[in-house]
């Protein structure tokens, strides 16, 4: 399909030869691995050597720390859930505001069953205060779940300090690292985090893959039952097939990790740059200085993000947007009312996440023509007049508000 | 992506009367904060005539609400001001070919714009007269603040209850969780505890405030009242017994063995509860086999 995909923080498209390397698995490898026989056999071994590499993207000391699961989401409900069970005296959950819903509505039910979820602040540029963190720690909080990378605008929490901390007082460490996999590197046998969760398709691998890491010794209760698949610890038969596209995805990753934080880099840099000298009021949300080197995320002040999406999508461009109209939710985006972002500019945020597959000629193309679609969009809105927004727009248009 | 009709894209991609009127004698300008969309609505009205000779507008907004935007200036052109007054939202949807649930909110806030900008133009100060909240019901676009209102106002207790009385989770019933949230939620603050199975035992409970006679009585008024209905369509039904909550009915003409015989009688089931504010089962007398079908659900 022609067009230009920078929506790559969503999902990711699935490399050839990724497909290449799983197709078999559907057909002549079609085994069970569980089975005696030799048509399981050949699908548990090609199942032991996709472990392998992602054992290796994670750098992780052992390969029975990785147990397969079937995306991201089940991967964070599995360590938030195992670890209060294990935990059933400690009360209280740990987390961010700015979390993968994931994350804050599996909270947000535990809350309604009765325990206490402090959820951690973060400053206009999406930024944690550690020292509030430091207080909250105590023997009363089962789990701390912080994510690596924010999805929205790819600014890094420094999980590795909070999982030290979380140990120093006896806590248990998770972090949904789905947006950081394969972006930044990752050396989990040196590092102080117990459980992290990575998904597949957002590093070109396919939907309904992902992966839990347990670290050896961390005390578990499985989510599903049934069966000794993952030694027990996920139940249900092996989706073979997406397992060992996965494996391949996770040595493709680690292969071009240099190229993801050079080259991808310098585009998503030329891009924001690119942006921001041709259009006013305009801003990059997050901490710019600490994010992924795949994302920007652009608030354009005075229009509304979906006007901006099917816009974009009319030239063949795919971005996303932090306004309350695309999520269905008809609710601005969390991340970006948690930093403070006036609803005028919220709504307006446009995210830009590119991957090893965008091209210079691309970004090229996307600079020339969003100041075109921005100019037609403001030229509707009631904040701007001619040339800027009209003076003093809040209280030129102050609309009732329903 | 939302499943936008072809007539929402082409009045987003290429709106109508979009942009500042400097000459406008009426001004709206509503919003919705949930959803972000804001609308400036501008009309010349001719004062000796009161129709509108011209109407513009400029948007925040997603595609639907910039879409409403311009089908509402398209409409409204040319109109009376009364006549103006009486479009609804339902007539900028349907003239858009219609708008996806969750997006319905647009078309209620180009009717707003509407009439606020009508009561400006008249010296008038107008009031929002509703509050929007979270979309609970997908199927029939049904939002939390609807649902919560309508379960203080009729003190509902059961997710039956609401979809009675809202439509609200009669479709798919994938928001049951969230209907009965709120439930919990506002019976909580009278004090009852929201449990999903104690409804029929709960009304047993409650005596009835009418003695038999009066009670007697009073569903051969609501049996009245049904009565024209159901001879329009050559049928009839008679009062053949009351015992406790359970009420005997002869289905005479051609209501007996309709097909559509267990329908009505539930409908009838309903009403009767209402008006009589307890539970009631209605059985034709001669037959069991519809006793079932329409016994409580």
């Amino acid at each position: 399909m022609d067009g230009i995909y920078l929506d790559n923080n969503a999902t990711t498209r699935v490399d050839d030869a990724v497909v290449a390397a799983m197709l078999p698995f559907f057909t002549e490898q079609f085994g069970n691995p569980s089975s005696m026989h030799s048509f399981g056999n050949k699908v548990g071994l090609a199942i032991k050597k996709a472990r392998l590499q992602v054992q290796d993207l994670l750098g992780a000391e052992h390969d029975s720390e990785i147990i397969f699961t079937s995306c991201g989401t089940e991967s964070d409900s599995t360590a938030i859930l195992s670890a209060i069970r294990a935990n059933p005296d400690r009360k209280e959950i740990i987390t961010t505001s700015i979390e993968h819903p994931a994350v804050l509505a599996l909270c947000a039910h535990l809350e309604k069953e009765g325990f206490k979820v402090h959820t951690l602040k973060v400053d206009e540029r999406g930024r944690l205060d550690l020292d509030v963190y430091g207080k909250l720690l105590s023997n009363r909080v089962a789990v701390v779940s912080v994510m690596w990378a924010n999805n929205e605008t790819g600014t890094l929490f420094p999980v590795e300090e909070m999982a030290r901390m979380a140990h120093a007082a006896g806590v248990l460490f998770h972090t949904d690292a789905v947006q950081a996999v394969g972006k930044v590197p990752i050396d989990m046998k040196h590092s102080a985090i117990d459980m992290l969760s990575l998904s597949g398709h957002k590093l070109h691998a396919p939907k309904g893959i992902g992966v839990l890491y347990l670290k050896r010794g961390v005390r578990f209760r499985p989510l599903l039952r049934g069966g000794h698949q993952e030694r027990g610890r996920r139940a249900g038969t092996e989706n073979a097939a997406s397992i060992v596209a996965l494996g391949m995805a996770c040595e493709q990753a680690q292969a071009a990790m240099h190229y993801e934080n050079t080259e991808v880099k310098r585009l998503r840099d030329k891009l924001e740059a690119g942006i921001l000298a041709k259009v006013p009021r305009a801003f990059p949300t997050g901490d710019v200085t600490n994010r992924l080197p795949n994302t920007s995320n652009i608030a354009f002040e005075f229009i509304e993000g979906e006007a901006i999406l099917l816009l974009l999508n009319k030239f063949g461009i795919a971005a996303s947007s932090g306004s309350a109209c695309t999520s269905g939710s008809l609710e601005p985006s969390h991340v970006m009312r948690a930093m403070g972002i006036p609803y005028t500019a919220a709504h307006g945020t446009t995210r830009f996440s590119l991957s090893r597959y965008t091209t210079e000629a691309e970004i090229d193309r996307v600079i020339q023509i969003i100041p075109e679609i921005i100019a037609q969009l403001r030229k509707l809105s009631p904040y701007w007049g001619e040339t800027g927004p009209v003076t003093e727009a809040d209280k030129a248009f102050a609309p009732v508000y329903a | 992506m939302w499943d936008y009709s072809d007539k929402v894209k082409e009045h987003f991609f290429s709106p109508h009367n979009a942009g500042a009127m400097d000459d406008a004698n009426a001004v709206g300008d509503v919003g919705s904060i949930n959803c972000g969309d804001a609308l400036r609505l501008m009309l010349k009205v001719d004062p000796d005539t009161e129709t509108i000779q011209d109407a513009r507008f400029q948007t925040f907004g997603c595609g639907s609400a910039i879409a409403s935007s311009s089908a509402l200036t398209e409409i409204i052109k040319g109109m009376s001001l009364d006549d103006a007054l009486k479009v609804s939202n339902q007539d900028i949807a349907d003239y858009l070919d219609g708008l996806p649930p969750e997006k319905m909110h647009c078309s209620v806030m180009g009717r707003e714009a509407l009439q606020a900008a009508i009561a400006n133009y008249r010296g008038e100060e107008w009031k929002d007269d509703h509050e929007e909240g979270a979309l609970i019901c997908k199927c029939f676009a049904i939002d939390a603040v609807l649902i919560e209102d309508t379960v203080r106002a009729n003190s509902l207790s059961t997710v039956e209850d609401v979809i009675h009385y809202t439509k609200a989770g009669g479709g798919c019933s994938s928001c049951h969780e969230g209907i009965e949230e709120i439930l919990t939620k506002v019976l909580a603050e009278r004090g009852e505890t929201f449990s999903p199975h104690t409804v029929e035992l709960k009304e047993e409970d409650k005596p009835s405030k009418l003695t038999n006679l009066q009670r007697i009585k009073r569903i051969e008024t609501i049996l009245e009242g049904i009565r024209p209905q159901l001879q329009r369509d050559h049928g009839d039904i008679e009062l053949v017994d009351v015992d406790g909550k359970t009420i005997y009915v002869n289905m005479i003409g051609a209501c007996s063995g309709c097909q559509m015989e267990a329908m009505t009688l539930q409908g009838i089931q309903q009403k009767m509860m209402e008006d009589l504010g307890e539970f009631v089962k209605i059985v034709p007398s001669r037959a069991g086999s519809l006793s079932r079908a329409a016994s409580h659900p």
